[in-house]
Order: structure tokens, then sequence, then C-alpha cells
């Protein structure tokens, strides 16, 4: 297992993939991944499309069984504890581990309001200050409430898109999570809308640890601290940001880095 | 918050367990009467009770009138509707074609009865005069044009356009395009939907009161009334002695293996269809 | 065009008229014959619907001319020459009430096969399952009603009606002593035969639901249930309010398991009042009585019955069309 050796700050383990093996079906989609996921860092995950980068991170919070025909094997522990256990239930999982994905996707028969106290309302929590001030927090956290105080009435889907991506971090962040997970958060948006989740991305990790997958390598080396390079299913090389991009180990992920594929 | 979850768990269960109770409730009917059609039809079957009139203990002439109605009706019906279904299909993007659309559409809802009405007052009281085998048949073909013009539209439909431009580009005619390439491809969802029509006119029953009447003896003229599978079940079912109502199980048991067996057969075909 | 016809071009140009005009006249080719031919046998829609429009109301004018409102809000029925009155409000309303029963128990029954066969049923399971559901609409009306009368009728009887008229009996809907043949009977069959019309519908609005929705459910922790629950059908509901209308226009116009079933009651005794009660439905009526009508009164009036019974299944299904249809337009760009 390659671990990084230059600690960046004083992080201890929050995540880990051990042995790893995901199938659609008979087809395999991830080979023996193992990784390291460190609390408060943002773990990039690239590499060119098809390679099971998206699948990875639907397996850190078991969506990827969701999927019909799909199965995993090996383990992945979230604070020590194996999540793949057949006694641990998807459901609080999934409330540790948010996420948010590729299109933007806030609810749309629901409010702007109900979009993020949706999760809340799941376990009991009555309507009244206790979830305004949630609502507000977290819409705050995500960048977002300046934007959306006055209509917190309307669609969730009647804002852009780049704020309906906020809309659903702050979904995300509304259950508190531990580890919030971003599949391309990015891809169908704007520059500007770009810039403002990437900042956001960079100010989330002092709360949460943040795993994400991009395509855009300028955008990982901006926002991450660790870089997984995977290729055709199998974790080629993982180390820090700064080691990926500038000393890469593997010729292969050299090549993907400097643009001769992908 | 632990047992709050517990009971969210519990609601889970629960309604995956009632979603599954009310599959059983839709299913066991359609069992029992399978199972009843069957066990309480199957004695009565014989030679005699296919051929022979009620007189003689049979069915013979509502197996004929029934045969004779579902050819009569696919005589009529059949090719409006394709032709129809054409129309609706390849020529069918302007308001004209759109409004024709939607009536279908609410023909096919129609209360059977209605038309039935219909065809009385239009070919038993103004035409023939009398109930009559031919005022059945177009009551049924009101039903069947519908609903074969509807489906012919979704077959043609799935045939990808670059089969017609290639047939064009060869310097074909749009008819012949129609007729002899882009009908040919849509064969199998013509033939499966043009039959799950057949199967459901061959059991209707209402309009048939009203239009062919019923006869106790077999095929005497398109213009004289005539006995039906449906209509015979119906009477025997209402009469007070058990001979009459074993003999409505009796065809009840021809009229289902009419109607099911051209449904299972369609749905056969096009599994394997879908298979390949 | 033009070049050919220089002169027809002119008079097309100083005329206003279009120029597509004269090709479309000249030009008899095979092409032209077969669309038209196509274009005039697609009219046998609007022939059809126009004929019955026609038939049902010049048919039933004897009986509104004689007896105008009465007709629509009367509760008589006597045939008798000389002392002739028919009202078609019993009918009317046992039309109403068995249908009601139908989509009380018939919608929620089919919801939960379509929620079973769309989310839950194991993938070998979906095909046989929604295969047996698609075989209940194909049994005829008819054999229906003869296993209604001989022994679904017991059942309904025995286990249902002998209990609640029981312990119930002191509310008067379920008041009287029960016999099988009534307005519960006949409503309970109905909600068996719309269960495939409306579960498959719902079926595919189900199916038509983003499963970007479902995910962003599952993922802040909703159960399986909650996301059928607060997301899916809360998303689809409008096609499946579409899929119930069209539930409720198929149990309006069913006539023969009813006319079996519904205990044959005519005049001010077909008044739904409780039931357990022996009722009429307007399809029903017509079944029962129409060949025993003596008399272009009478006759007259079964039309007439069958005029209301056609205009209110015309407005379900309108309405039911302009919904599906509205709702499958929405489908694409919902998430927008």
């Amino acid at each position: 297992m390659t671990t990084p050796q230059q600690k960046t700050v004083e992080s201890d383990l929050k995540m880990q993939s051990i042995g790893l093996n995901a199938w659609f079906g008979q087809k395999q989609a991830l080979k023996d991944i193992n990784v390291d996921i460190k609390a408060n860092t943002v773990t990039a995950i690239i590499g060119p499309s098809g390679c099971g980068k998206s699948t990875f991170i639907r397996c850190l919070n078991r969506m990827h069984e969701l999927i019909p025909n799909a199965k995993m094997t090996g383990q992945i522990l979230l604070d020590g504890e194996n999540i793949f256990d057949k006694t641990v239930d998807p459901v609080m999982v999934r409330r540790r581990v948010g996420m948010v994905f590729q299109k933007p996707n806030p609810f749309p028969t629901m409010t702007i309001y109900d979009n993020v106290a949706a999760g809340l309302r799941l376990t009991g929590a009555k309507k009244g200050k206790n979830l305004d001030e949630v609502v507000k927090r977290s819409l705050e956290q995500a960048t977002l409430w300046d934007e959306v105080k006055d209509d917190l009435k309307k669609p969730g889907t009647s804002i852009s898109g780049g704020q309906q991506q906020r809309l659903c971090i702050a979904r995300a962040i509304a259950l508190q999570p531990e580890v919030i997970l971003m599949d391309e958060p990015c891809s169908a948006l704007d520059p500007i809308a770009t810039a403002k989740i990437e900042r956001l991305v960079v100010e989330l990790k002092r709360d949460y640890t943040v795993v994400i997958v991009t395509h855009n390598m300028q955008q990982a080396s901006r926002v991450s601290d660790y870089t997984a390079f995977m290729y055709l299913g199998s974790l080629i090389e993982f180390g820090s940001t700064k080691d990926i991009f500038e000393s890469p180990k593997n010729q292969l992920t050299e090549k993907y880095i400097t643009g001769e594929f992908g | 918050m632990i047992s709050n979850y517990a009971f969210r768990k519990f609601k889970n269960h629960f309604f995956f367990i009632l979603c599954a109770v009310c599959v059983v409730l839709a299913v066991v009917p359609l069992l029992s009467i399978l199972w009843e059609v069957i066990v309480r039809g199957a004695p009565q079957l014989s030679i005699n009770f296919l051929i022979s009139t009620n007189a003689n203990g049979g069915i013979g002439p509502a197996i004929q009138g029934t045969l004779i109605l579902i050819g009569l009706t696919s005589l009529i019906g059949i090719p409006i509707g394709i032709l129809s279904g054409i129309y609706l299909a390849e020529f069918g993007n302007n308001h004209y074609a759109a409004t024709m659309r939607s009536i279908n559409d609410i023909l096919t809802e129609f209360p059977s009865i209605v038309v039935g009405i219909t065809a009385y007052g239009v070919i038993v009281i103004a035409l023939i005069g009398s109930y009559s085998a031919i005022a059945g048949a177009i009551a049924l073909s009101f039903i069947l044009i519908p609903i074969v013009a509807r489906t012919t539209e979704e077959s043609l439909k799935l045939v990808p356009n670059s089969v017609r431009e290639a047939s064009l580009a060869l310097g074909a005619h749009k008819w012949r395009t129609t007729l002899s390439v882009v009908l040919p491809s849509a064969k199998s969802g013509l033939i499966t939907g043009t039959l799950l029509a057949v199967a459901r006119i061959s059991g209707e029953t209402a309009p048939l009161i009203m239009t062919i009447l019923g006869n106790r003896y077999f095929f005497q003229g398109l213009d004289q009334p005539m006995a039906a599978l449906p209509l015979e079940i119906w009477r025997d079912s209402l009469q007070p002695y058990a001979s009459a109502q074993a003999q409505g199980w009796g065809a009840a048991l021809i009229l289902i293996l009419i109607v099911l067996s051209l449904n299972i057969a369609v749905r056969l075909a096009s599994r394997g269809r879908f298979k390949k | 065009m033009g070049k050919h016809y220089p002169r027809l071009r002119w008079i097309a140009l100083n005329h206003q008229i279009p120029p597509k005009f004269f090709t479309k006249k000249i030009k008899i080719t095979g092409d032209f014959l077969f669309k038209n031919l196509a274009a005039v046998i697609a009219a046998s829609a609007i022939v059809i619907l126009i004929i019955t429009g026609y038939v049902l109301t010049t048919d039933s004018v004897p009986v509104i001319e004689r007896f105008g409102t009465d007709f629509f809000f009367g509760t008589a029925w006597n045939p008798v020459e000389g002392r002739e009155v028919f009202g078609a409000l019993p009918y009317v309303l046992g039309t109403l009430v068995t249908s009601g029963i139908a989509l009380l128990i018939g919608v929620p029954l089919s919801l939960g096969i379509a929620i079973f066969l769309v989310e839950m049923a194991p993938r070998s399971l979906r095909v046989p399952i929604s295969y047996l559901v698609e075989l209940l609409a194909a049994v005829p009306s008819v054999i229906y009603g003869l296993w209604g009368l001989f022994i679904f009728r017991f059942w309904i009887l025995n286990y249902i009606e002998i209990p609640l008229s029981t312990y119930l009996g002191w509310i008067p809907i379920f008041s009287g002593t029960p016999f099988g043949l009534d307005l519960f009977t006949a409503g309970c069959i109905l909600a068996i035969m719309i269960i495939p019309t409306v579960a498959s519908i719902s079926k595919e609005v189900i199916s038509a639901v983003p499963n970007s929705i479902r995910e962003g459910a599952y993922s802040i922790g909703a159960t399986k249930w909650e996301v059928i629950r607060h997301w899916v059908i809360s998303y689809g509901r409008s096609g499946i309010f579409g899929a119930v209308i069209l539930g409720l226009g198929r149990a309006v116009g069913e006539t023969m398991a009813v006319s079996m079933l519904i205990g044959n009651a005519t005049g001010p005794a077909a008044m739904p009042t409780s039931l357990f009660q022996p009722g009429q439905t307007m399809a029903s009526l017509i079944a029962n009585g129409f060949l025993e009508a003596t008399g272009e009164l009478e006759v007259a009036a079964y039309v007439g019955v069958g005029l209301i019974l056609l205009i209110m299944s015309l407005l379900i299904n309108v309405g039911a069309h302009i919904m599906v249809t509205k709702v499958l337009k929405v489908k694409g760009g919902a998430v927008e």
C-alpha cells in the first residue's frame, strides 16, 4: 500500500478501503483498491472516464449496491468499523457519509427549505426554530444563504445549476455527516459556479472529510491534499497531491497528468 | 433517536410485506377464475357439447357464432384500423392526425354498451330492421378499429427512420416504401397488437345483447339473429337450473380458451422476439 | 414547381393562390392517392364518434322532451303504458357508488402492485407477476360475472358483509340483510377489474421517475419505503392521478360483471342507501332491461341513460387523457 510519507497536518485515519472489489453483473469495475482517507482532508480521485472512480466513491457509502446486479467484496472501514458488515445498516452509513452527485439533483417536488430539511425530517425533526436554525446554518456553510434567504419557499429546482449544486451540498451538510463524497460536482457547471464550489470544498475540510471525484486535473491540484489515480478499475498511484502532480512515480500517472491520454 | 430508527425500519419491512400482499390479492382472483372455469367447465366437454344445439345439450351455435363474429369483425375492422394507423404514423404530423389520434384514444375507453346502442340505432333499426349478425360485427368493429389503429401507429413508429430513408433513396415511392418496407419491418408488433385486440373483442358481451340478440339455431344469415359464447354464458348463468349453469361454465371454458390462448401465444411470441 | 407551368405560376402569383395548390391538383401520383386514402380511412375515428353521438342524442329525444330535467333527477322508473315515468338519478348514483368502492379498494392494491414490481420484486419475479396482472385484463367481463355470481359473491358475503352488518349494522351504509348481490359486491368485482389498468400505468409512471431523485434521497439516509413514499410517489403523483382517472373510466363503463352482481333493482328502490342493498348502475340497467323495453318511450329512456353514461365517460376520459399527455410532456424536462 502506498501511503504518503510527508505529513501535512496532524490527521488521523477516517476511512480505509481494504482490498475493495466491485462488479456490475459479470464485469469487474474495481480491482483490489486500497486507499486511506485522512480526517479533515480533501482526497481527489482522478482518472479517465470509465476507470471506476465513481464506482469507488459509491462504495464508500454503499450506494453501489442500489444498482441491480451490482456487488462488492473487501472492506471499507469507517472509524475502524467495516461498513460492509452484515450488521451495519446502509441507511446509517449514508447518514454519516453524505454524497453530492455529478448532476445537481435537488428534489423537484420540495421547496429549497424542505430540500435541506428533508434528511432531518426523516428522523422525526419537527418544524420550528431548531430546524430553521439548522437549515440556515447549512445554507450558510454552503455559501448559498445570502442568495436564497428570501426564496426559501420556492421549489428546489427554481435556482441556477451552480446554486442547485450548493443546495445539494447544504442538503448533505444538514445531516452533520463525517464524510462528504462528491462525484464530479462541477462537471455540469459553468466556470464561475465551478470556482465557487471549489472554494467551498476547501472550506468544508475544516469540519468534514471530503472525497471528490474529478476528471479535471487542475481542479484536483487546486482543492485536494491527497490524490488517487485510477485506471481501468485499478488504483495506479496514491499519494499527496504535490507528489502526484510534481513527481509521479508511475509512468501511466505521468502520461495522464501531462495529458498524453485521457 | 434509536427507537425512532427502529420504527422506520419496521415501517420499511411492513410496507414491503403489504405490497407483496397486494400482489397476492390480485393474483388470487385470477387463479380462482381459471381454476373454477376449468374444474366446472371441463366435465361438460364432449363432441356433442361442441357441435349440437342447445336443445340437444350443446353450445354449437354459440361457438359458431363467436367464430363468425371474430371473422367478420376482423374483416371489417383490421384493414380500416391498420390503414388509419399507417396514416397516423407515416403522415401524422398535422392537426388533423393529432385530432384523430386523440379521438382514437377516447374511443378505446368508450363503454362498450354505448357502442351496442349505436349499432342498434343504426343497423338494427335504421338499416336492416332486425337483430342481426352483421350489426354485432359492426358494433365490435367500432371497438376494434381504434385499438388496432393505435397499436399499428405505435409499432410503425418503432421502425427506425433509416429504414424508410434507405428505401426512399433507392427511388421507391412513399406508398411502396410503407407497404413493402415499413410494414414488414413492423410485422411482429402489428400481429401482436392485432391479435390482442381481437382477443379483447371476442369476449365482449354488452354490445351483442342489442345487436345479435342470440339464437337457438346455427347461423341463418348475416341479417338474422345469431348466437355467441358470451351471450350463452350470460343467459345460462342467470338460469335457476343446475344443468343450464353447468352449460354456462362449459361455454366459459371454451371462451377463456379462445381468449387466453390468443394472449399467451402473443406473449410467448413477443418474448422470444425480445430475447433475440 | 414553376418551371413547367409558367402560366399557372403567373395565375398563382396574381391571384394569391398558393402555388402548392396547383402541384397537388395536377400530379395525381400513387403517393398522393395513398396518402389521401389513408387520411380518409383515418377519419373512421371521428365518424364513429359522430355516429355514436348522433344516435344517442336523437334516439333519446322523446324521453328528454317528455320529462325534461325530471329524467335526470327523477327516481321513478315505470314502463307501464299510460303511466310511464322515467328518472335516471338512482343509476347515476349507483354508478358513482360502485365506481367509488372500486377506486377505494382497487387503487391502493394497484399502487402496491406497481411499487412491488418496480421497486421491490427480485428481477426474476417481475416479468411473471406483471404478466399475471395483465392476464386479469384479458379475462372477459362476462366470465368475471359468472365467477362473481357463483364464487366471489360468497367470499364477500361470508367474510365481509355478514361480519360488518352484524357488528356495524347500526351504521346506515352497512344496514340491511346482506345477500351478496348488491352495490358492495359489484364495487368489489370492479376493483379487481380496474387493477390491470391502474397498476400498469402506475408502473410506467413510477419507472419514469428519474434515478437521480432516488439516489439523492438514499444519500441523505432514507429507507427504501421512505424513498418510495416521500419521493417517488410525490414525483409521479399527477401521472398516478391520471391512472386513477382512467381506472374510474373503466369502472363507470363496465357492464356485464356488474349487471350480474348488483342485484338489479329499479326505480326508487335502486337509490343507494346501504352498500348491502341491491342497486343498479347506468350500464347494468341497460344490459338488464334494454331487450325487455316495449314502446318507443321506454327504449328512448334506456338510450337516454346511455347518453348520460357516454357523457360521463367522455368527461372522465378526456380529463385523464389531458392529464396523462401533460405528464408525458413534463417527463423529459421535469428536472430542469
